[in-house]
């Protein structure tokens, strides 16, 4: 079938049959054209459609009701946006949020550096090493989750036998509100340092070397080599891991509910964990829509930021 | 109008008055009476077309399986025309699950509900009304369970209570005496301190809604005032009952960070013999029965001011948007009443059946182990209920997280139950 359209097509092109009415001719190309074009977004537009663009309308519109999934929707206006705003366990829940943003942000990133810094110079088993670092992250978060769950066990967990042995303080981990969200930001960081660190390598590998050569010949120290000509020339891959992360960050969950569950007494209860057990365990679809909504917001404000203010910070060679 | 249903001692007066004639007949009944098997035949005289109805479960998950089974193959075979097809969901899972479904709409003909979640399910309109059910065959407490403002909404499945297991060879080993029926919240501390150590816990009581509900009642609290409007539990006793439960915790019970709480855990430590003492219910008998080389028995659990006892009861029900009422109702009919189910439950140690007949309950207390399966039904005398609400998970996740807090020394246990109290009585 698609031999047949492509040979039409090529029949009837402008080039190959000058003798017809081009004003005739020119509608029915373009029309053919936006069926080809269809054709081929189809593969991605519809599933978007289906699975992201209605979802998305559908749950604004519940979020304007009261609704427990099972009777019939109740209009309530705006007052699901107007609880929520009021109620301690949503400032609680985008307080933990971004308490896990603040410590999870800087650690992957500065890691990441490190690492794609590391393994960008000439060092032996490089490729073995770079696959080794983006193993965690195809792994499934459960069982990452999982693992570290037990390597933090307060009483049996290997990471405080070391420190125990060392003499140092043994914090409960997952089951100490403290350091739950430590705990978690430990086990997410270690997921995602391969991606960052694989966003980064693609970025230096793009800094022209000559750059460096010019630089040496001036007679710049490493230090300023770093300083002046790493970082601003990878200030564009910055931008995007920052911006990525960022999103990932405020969706934050797998790893919450394998881990902790929003425990230990609601101490890493996040914005996703919420919408969840709004929807799932107590039955209040509306308000839970209307959290995801208030967070798509808070997302939005801080990437349309983030694009303003990338102007002063991001290099474009 | 209160929309609070209330379930504490008081209401459940009823149910447990029944329920202990059952106890007492059973255990002196010598199987006289002839049990009147309902007939199941409202399906098979409609059409004659065949039909496949759906069923979706929790209670048979994690070793019940193939008893369900033969019960929905014995029907099918009374009723040729009607296949019951089986989906069993794990317990944890099982509310996510049959919510989403019927948000949906391709939600099972017919389901299971606990009784805690029934009144949640009536109020939202998802159940079907049922019509002409046959009364009589029911424990009428049970039955009346599933009702709503006057309305047959579901039939009674099964009940189960919640005793002492303790393993004797512990026991023997600490030459301490075995738990008795008369033993109250003291003894069992002392002799959980006697039991505890070399890689040894002497007791397992979760520090939960459930548990906190039934240590109030035993320590002569109530979970709610009279009226049901507000919750009465932040009391004297309602602090000698949380101080109950949180004080085993670390001391003669595994902590959290030691594994407490993750699935099967305190099953697993039971069956290794590395628990002496532990509260779980009557459907733990089977797979107890299978592990080589394990004494143990059963003793009603001990008390404090009064001796009460958790009993649950499962109920099944039509969702309202099957197109298979008539044939669903008699499969749940069937499941419920008939002499294979019973036949099945008892000889299997699965949650007992409701049924009316005394007789039929009497074969449940001639199999070992364990031996004092009287017990069973002597915890069934004083009995209490779970507090239900149409919020109901709501309640209980407040309950269980601010018993946490104070489990783990965050909060005062009088803190814990006083935020508790104001929560709850924000969802009322």
């Amino acid at each position: 079938m698609t031999t047949a359209l492509t040979n039409r097509d090529v029949d009837h092109s402008p080039g190959r049959s000058p003798s017809t009415p081009p004003a005739r001719r020119r509608p029915r190309t373009r029309r053919r054209t936006l069926a080809w074009a269809a054709f081929f977004l189809a593969p991605s537009l519809v599933p978007l459609t289906a699975f992201t663009l209605i979802p998305m309308i559908s749950s604004a519109w519940v979020s304007l009701h009261e609704w427990n999934l099972i009777s019939p929707m109740s209009w309530v206006g705006i007052d699901n946006y107007v609880n929520l705003l009021g109620d301690q366990r949503t400032r609680a829940a985008f307080s933990h949020t971004l308490a896990y943003i603040v410590g999870y942000l800087p650690l992957t990133y500065i890691g990441g550096l490190l690492i794609a810094l590391a393994l960008n110079a000439a060092i032996p088993a490089r490729s073995l090493l770079r696959s080794a670092y983006f193993l965690p992250v195809v792994t499934s978060w459960v069982v990452v989750a999982l693992v570290w769950q037990w390597l933090l066990n307060p009483n049996s967990g290997l990471v405080n036998t070391v420190l125990g042995a060392l003499g140092l303080p043994e914090p409960g981990w997952w089951t100490d509100p403290t350091w739950a969200m430590p705990s978690i930001i430990l086990a997410s960081a270690w997921k995602d340092l391969g991606f960052i660190m694989v966003i980064l390598l693609a970025g230096l590998q793009a800094i022209p070397g000559e750059l460096y050569e010019a630089a040496r010949v001036d007679g710049a120290s490493a230090w300023h080599r770093f300083w002046r000509l790493t970082l601003p020339l990878l200030s564009p891959s910055t931008f995007f891991v920052v911006v990525i992360s960022l999103i990932n960050g405020f969706q934050v969950f797998d790893q919450v509910y394998v881990m902790t569950a929003g425990g230990p007494g609601g101490a890493t209860q996040v914005v996703v964990g919420e919408i969840y057990d709004l929807t799932f365990r107590y039955g209040r679809a509306g308000e839970a829509s209307a959290l995801s909504w208030l967070l798509f917001a808070v997302v939005l404000l801080v990437t349309l930021l983030q694009m303003r203010g990338q102007k002063r910070w991001v290099t474009h060679a | 109008m209160s929309r609070t249903i209330r379930a504490t001692m008081r209401g459940a007066a009823p149910v447990l008055a029944g329920l202990a004639a059952i106890g007492m007949l059973a255990a002196c009944s010598q199987g006289s009476a002839t049990n009147s098997d309902p007939d199941p035949t409202t399906a098979d005289g409609e059409s004659g077309a065949p039909v496949t109805i759906t069923y979706m479960n929790f209670s048979a998950n994690g070793g019940n399986e193939e008893n369900l089974q033969a019960i929905a193959d014995a029907f099918t075979a009374e009723n040729p025309d009607v296949t019951v097809e089986i989906e069993t969901v794990a317990y944890d899972d099982y509310f996510t699950s049959l919510q989403t479904a019927l948000a949906g709409g391709t939600a099972s003909d017919t389901f299971e509900l606990n009784y805690e979640n029934f009144v949640t399910y009536a109020a939202s309109g998802a159940l079907a009304e049922l019509s002409d059910v046959p009364a009589d065959v029911y424990t009428p407490s049970l039955l009346d369970a599933f009702t709503r403002d006057g309305v047959q909404y579901g039939l009674p499945e099964s009940f189960s209570d919640v005793v002492l297991f303790y393993n004797k060879t512990l026991f023997d080993e600490a030459g301490l005496d075995y738990p008795t029926a008369d033993w109250t919240w003291a003894d069992e501390q002392a002799a959980a301190e006697a039991l505890t150590g070399g890689g040894v816990w002497g007791d397992y009581q979760p520090v939960s809604f459930h548990e906190f509900y039934k240590t109030l009642a035993q320590a002569g609290g109530q979970f709610f005032t009279e009226d049901g409007s507000a919750v009465a539990f932040d009391s004297p006793e309602g602090v000698a009952a949380a101080t109950w439960l949180i004080d085993k915790s670390g001391t003669t019970m595994p902590t959290e960070a030691d594994g407490a709480g993750t699935p099967d855990f305190d099953t697993n430590l039971f069956k290794e013999g590395k628990l002496a003492m532990w509260h779980s219910g009557i459907w733990m008998f089977g797979a107890l029965a299978d592990v080589e080389g394990l004494e143990w028995d059963i003793v009603v659990e001990p008390g404090d001011a009064q001796s009460a006892s958790a009993m649950f009861t499962n109920g099944v029900v039509v969702n309202a948007a099957s197109d298979q009422p008539e044939a669903s109702q008699a499969w749940l009919e069937y499941l419920t009443s008939s002499q294979t189910m019973v036949d099945l439950r008892i000889s299997s140690g699965w949650e007992l059946p409701p049924v009316a007949d005394e007789a039929a309950l009497s074969a449940y207390l001639e199999q070992t182990p364990p031996q004092n399966r009287q017990a069973v039904f002597d915890a069934l005398e004083s009995t209490v209920l779970p507090p239900v609400i149409e919020r109901q998970q709501e309640m209980q996740d407040i309950l269980t997280e601010e018993l946490g807090n104070a489990a783990a020394d965050r909060k005062s246990v009088e803190d814990a139950l006083a935020d508790a109290a104001e929560r709850i009585n924000a969802l009322l």
